[in-house]
């Protein structure tokens, strides 16, 4: 579980997040939702610890990053896992290589054991047949699996995936939301999603956080979101023409 | 950014590359990667260069030694020591600052924009020792021998001129046996180290802080071949103050 508390963020003179609380739960697909520019991507970026927060804590399971000594923060590094947005599979390596890559780097297991692993997150992942290829000769779809697998190989505790359906079709997109939403449930992980895509808040979010203008505006689940009241939430779940057909059948129901 | 900005960023990148190796292993695979990648890819051209320009360097003191009060040996001996004390080392390292350095900066630019560095970091890896660390040691390693390459093939372009009838290849060869002084190997390697680490760690240095698209690794790239160029020169004057003077 990670704790929010209070946190406020801000860049010189302009305040990015205005105190803003929350818990993500382990086991569930946490998301952070938000316009572009309302602060979600520094809010994650500031839960794993690449900024520092001004005011407020952020809490692993009790542990605070603030109070932690750089070496401890490397050790908690090892219980996340991250699925970036452009994927980030390392170029010169093949997708084997990529998912064993954490393991050479921090595992003392033998080399059968990193290979019994590795063969268990690519085939988790569907992509045991992709095994000995190189970034750019796969699809986006399968990068994004070759990265959760990367992601997944040293069984982190607490997994964040920033848009992790950026330039996915909607069939892709959606593999991969249950993907996510799969090996949460599975391993019990803490995931953090951060994304704009309304199907995934409608497919995978155990619990929705919305972000607007830097401030807390909403926080529940997916099926709480009709009845949210919230004009802004509103605004940017049901933008589109197809969701506003949604919201109109539901509301008939 | 101005130039104590620049100076400090640096420091401070080479404070965090010169740590500890979180894999010893690791760290060796990748620095016989980089040995291969940046010396032994870099052999041809090396050899190309220090023929022709053996050559030319050659024909050219056989022109300006023309006097007949002068042996025709200084031909063989002049070539040998513009090549020894300066082209072996300050303009070998010049030219591969423009190949070994755009490939570095390219090549760690790309994956900092392409997030690769991100997912490092928060992977708990010291991105700046697992990145920068072996491509500065593998080039370090191998630029002695790149040096030597040069020398030696320079000499043979010179050879090659001699045998064209511009002057006999027996007096080149005594020439570039004349008065030899073993030092200035010693010198064009010692300067080498320098320009290699230069050229290794500005390189690193512009890739790493790369921050856009494509066109900012590309800007990165340039700054660092004209930078590592500057730095070279100006270091070529003061090692050879301190080492020859």
């Amino acid at each position: 579980m990670i704790e929010v508390k209070n946190v406020t963020k801000s860049f010189g003179d302009l305040t990015v997040l205005h105190n803003i609380s929350a818990v993500f739960e382990a086991g569930k697909t946490n998301l952070i939702i938000g316009q572009s520019g309302s602060g979600k991507t520094v809010l994650m970026k500031s839960v794993i610890g690449i900024h520092r927060v001004e005011e407020g804590q952020i809490l692993y399971d009790g542990r605070d990053i603030a109070a932690m000594s750089k070496k401890e923060v490397f050790r908690l590094r090892r219980e996340v896992g991250m699925l970036f947005q452009g994927s980030a599979l390392f170029d010169s390596m093949t997708v084997e290589e990529n998912v064993r890559f954490p393991l050479e780097m921090f595992s003392d297991k033998s080399r059968e054991e990193w290979n019994e692993r590795v063969e268990f997150c690519l085939k988790r992942v569907e992509l045991s047949h992709a095994a000995k290829l190189y970034p750019s000769e796969i699809s986006g779809g399968m990068q994004k699996r070759a990265a959760i697998a990367r992601a997944i190989v040293l069984q982190p505790k607490y997994l964040f995936c920033d848009e992790p359906n950026s330039g996915l079709d909607p069939k892709t997109s959606l593999t991969i939301d249950k993907l996510i939403h799969e090996i949460t449930e599975e391993f019990g992980i803490t995931t953090i999603v951060n994304t704009h895509d309304m199907n995934s808040v409608m497919e995978i979010g155990d619990k929705v956080i919305f972000i607007h203008k830097g401030h807390k505006g909403w926080e529940g689940d997916k099926d709480s979101i009709f009845e949210s009241g919230n004009q802004d939430l509103e605004d940017l779940v049901f933008a589109s023409n197809l969701y506003k057909k949604v919201k109109k059948y539901h509301n008939l129901k | 950014m101005n130039l104590f900005e620049h100076v400090g960023r640096y420091s401070r990148l080479m404070a965090g590359v010169f740590t500890k190796p979180q894999r010893w292993g690791i760290l060796f695979k990748q620095y016989l990667a980089e040995i291969e990648k940046q010396g032994i890819q870099s052999l041809g051209i090396t050899i190309i260069i220090s023929i022709f320009i053996g050559s030319a360097i050659t024909m050219q003191m056989v022109l300006n030694t023309e006097n007949p009060m002068l042996p025709k040996y200084v031909t063989g001996l002049t070539t040998r020591e513009t090549l020894l004390l300066e082209f072996s080392s300050t303009i070998l390292c010049l030219i591969l600052a423009g190949k070994v350095g755009s490939n570095i900066a390219s090549e760690i630019g790309t994956m900092r924009i392409t997030e690769q560095i991100e997912a490092l970091k928060i992977m708990g890896v010291n991105a700046e020792n697992y990145l920068i660390l072996p491509k500065i040691l593998g080039f370090v390693t191998i630029i002695p021998v790149l040096v030597i390459f040069s020398m030696f093939f320079g000499l043979v372009g010179g050879y090659f001129i001699a045998t064209t009838g511009v002057i006999s290849p027996a007096q080149y060869v005594m020439g570039i046996q004349y008065a030899f002084n073993p030092y200035y190997v010693t010198y064009s390697i010692v300067k080498s180290l320098f320009f290699a680490f230069i050229i290794s760690s500005v390189s690193s240095y512009y890739g790493y802080y790369a921050y856009g698209g494509a066109l900012d690794v590309g800007k990165a790239s340039t700054n660092a071949v004209v930078n590592s160029s500057i730095i070279i020169l100006l270091f070529n004057v003061i090692l050879t103050d301190l080492l020859l003077v």
